[in-house]
């Protein structure tokens, strides 16, 4: 075959093809097929819009009233609140409902405890998942292998088979004879043994090339170093990932905080919000004040970081 | 080709050692931290829960052994088949609404060119909600008095419900709420999976002349089965181990919603004060689960 032959007619023609049918999609960038062809789609149109529409509807209603719901029966009186018709817009406007929660139901006391257990666990996952990680990936000590798999083997436990004898752990800590109950240490320790954050973190290391360390190395860098000023920068894209899963998890986090953080002044917003909700001295409205506060950090952080999220999420789902 | 000196080798090769054994202690150092606390945290509690199961313990006397003595009076307890039973309908429960529900939800958007991203951000966030804010919105919304639903169906003329407070309706309350708070990761799951089907298949099936459900049938589910089997498991996991709602929305007392999770609560910590039940309930809910774990893990390791 001679490299100058001319590629046959019927070639030319379909290659020349494609951007000619190129607008068959509006709106999506290279048209992806998908189950239903532009054609249809097109022929439908009214099909199409109501479907969008009514989609549009049903996903308000479900997902974002609730939550206007709350934020807007915190602004309401007690009177209001208990009406047999809600009100869809606050007739009363009461904010200082929420200055009321923050203080007189402390609520700004646990939601100080939470960010600092959350920023303390999240440091410390992330510092100790990282020195494992790298050691695993790029030290490559003897039985790493095992090592490596006796952690993984975590992942096959559910957390609550292990919820008993961690608490009698926590509470009495072997060798040490530690009681870590009501200290931030019992949330922070074990939320570090966290194999999928070693896991994660390894197989991104795994894919730095060994010829950039080897250069770094060749200049005088010593491992540390070569961890602090090569491979961190190089992988923040999955330090951030590992971090905002860090922080949701200790956020959103319930049943173990609740056994191991039993004095009340120390409490996470979530286990402080489970014993309030059974008193009947709190206004419901002011307790509805504290369910937004408890969120809003939460969503905060999805509406800055859905791109990670949402990414990392798609990425666990085609690796598993 | 030049010859090395033997000296130059052996120095070469003491270096290599030297090196290798410094790496090494320098790598134990680095996962010392973790190592300490995998140990603590994860190896030794998962050692003493089942040494645990075999012992009588209750903090007031030192435990001793007493052989299988806690698994017959787990399964002589009658409330242990009515938390197997009431744990594997809500997962059932779980699975009609939250395993179908997503997917279906995903399919449809997939189609859609417009306001994706608004949709995506929607479904999601519930998710990012804590769990105990969602559970306690929908116990005000499940208020048969004057909670949101309740208003809403009489004001439309339905039959309202007593929610949580019926038995009869109580696992329902309890699986709504978990799906709604729940079903966002398994719809982007499924959306990112949609996104990875060559249009070329649809294309090729239409060509055929497949119509839409036969394409839906031929193409998407199949292309579709690996993650749903994912999914199914880790859902299947993930609602065995549900606390949160029966906890917060039904208490610990009520029989028609005890859970496996919420027994061993009770064994451990409020009815029985027994760490000796509590752990053997907990080795017998790990054998279920651990089942559909190894087997989770099997796949997603196999595939990659």
């Amino acid at each position: 075959m001679t490299l100058t032959a001319p590629p046959p007619p019927a070639r030319t023609e379909a290659a020349a093809a494609p951007p000619g049918r190129r607008p068959r999609r509006r709106g999506t960038p290279g048209g992806v097929r998908t189950l239903v062809s532009a054609v249809d789609l097109n022929r439908h149109r009214t099909a199409y819009v109501v479907a969008v529409a009514g989609t549009m509807l049903v996903f308000t209603a479900a997902f974002l009233y609730p939550l206007y719901w709350m934020a807007t029966s915190a602004l309401k009186t007690p009177v209001e609140f208990a009406q047999n018709v809600p009100t869809i817009v606050p007739e009363s406007f009461h904010p200082e409902n929420y200055t009321t929660a923050w203080t007189s139901m402390r609520i700004g006391r646990f939601f100080l405890n939470t960010v600092y257990y959350a920023l303390g666990g999240w440091l410390i996952q992330l510092i100790l998942d990282v020195a494992v990680a790298y050691a695993l990936s790029k030290l490559k000590p003897v039985f790493g292998r095992v090592v490596l798999a006796a952690m993984l083997a975590s992942l096959m436990l559910p957390a609550a088979a292990l919820l008993v004898p961690a608490y009698l752990t926590v509470a009495d800590v072997p060798i040490f004879g530690w009681n870590l109950i009501d200290t931030p240490w019992a949330l922070w320790l074990p939320a570090a043994a966290n194999a999928f954050n070693v896991y994660v973190l390894k197989r991104f290391f795994d894919q730095i090339p060994n010829d950039l360390l080897d250069a770094a190395a060749i200049d005088g860098a010593g491992r540390l170093r070569i961890l602090r000023s090569v491979v961190l920068p190089l992988s923040r894209p999955v330090l951030g990932v590992v971090s905002i899963f860090a922080i949701i998890g200790i956020w959103k986090d319930f049943l173990w905080p609740l056994l191991v953080l039993q004095d009340p002044e120390v409490q996470t917003l979530s286990v402080a919000l489970s014993r309030l909700a059974n008193t009947s001295q709190v206004p419901p409205t002011d307790f509805m004040a504290g369910l937004v506060i408890a969120s809003v950090p939460m969503i905060v952080i999805f509406l800055i970081f859905q791109r990670s999220i949402i990414g990392g999420l798609s990425a666990g789902a085609m690796k598993g | 080709m030049a010859v090395i000196p033997a000296v130059a080798v052996r120095e070469a090769r003491t270096a290599r050692l030297r090196r290798r054994i410094g790496d090494n202690l320098l790598a134990y150092a680095f996962m010392a931290g973790g190592l300490f606390c995998f140990a603590l945290f994860s190896w030794y509690p998962l050692a003493k829960g089942v040494i645990l199961s075999f012992q009588q313990d209750n903090f007031v006397v030192p435990p001793y052994w007493v052989g299988l003595d806690n698994y017959r009076a787990v399964f002589d307890d009658p409330l242990f088949w009515t938390a197997w039973k009431n744990t594997v309908l809500f997962t059932g429960l779980a699975l009609v609404f939250g395993f179908a529900l997503p997917f279906v939800i995903a399919v449809l958007l997939n189609e859609f060119r417009h306001l994706t991203g608004f949709f995506r951000v929607l479904v999601y966030l519930p998710v990012m909600l804590p769990p105990v804010v969602s559970v306690l919105l929908w116990r005000s919304f499940y208020d048969p008095g004057n909670g949101l639903f309740n208003t809403v169906l009489s004001s439309v003329g339905l039959p309202t419900s007593q929610w949580t407070q019926s038995s009869s309706t109580a696992m329902i309350s309890l699986v709504l709420v978990s799906t709604w708070a729940n079903m966002g990761g398994a719809t982007l799951m499924y959306l990112a999976a949609l996104q990875g089907i060559p249009g070329d298949l649809y294309e090729a099936a239409e060509l055929d002349g497949a119509g839409i459900w036969q394409r839906l049938r031929h193409v998407t589910v199949p292309q579709m089965r690996f993650i749903m089997l994912v999914l199914l498991l880790l859902q299947i996991i993930a609602t065995m181990q549900v606390f949160v709602e029966p906890f917060l929305l039904t208490g610990t007392s009520s029989p028609d919603t005890v859970t496996v999770m919420v027994l061993i609560y009770r064994y451990a910590f409020t009815v029985n004060n027994d760490f000796g039940l509590a752990a053997a309930m907990s080795v017998l809910l790990f054998v279920v689960l651990g089942a559909f774990s190894a087997l989770y893990l099997r796949l997603t390791r196999s595939a990659d």
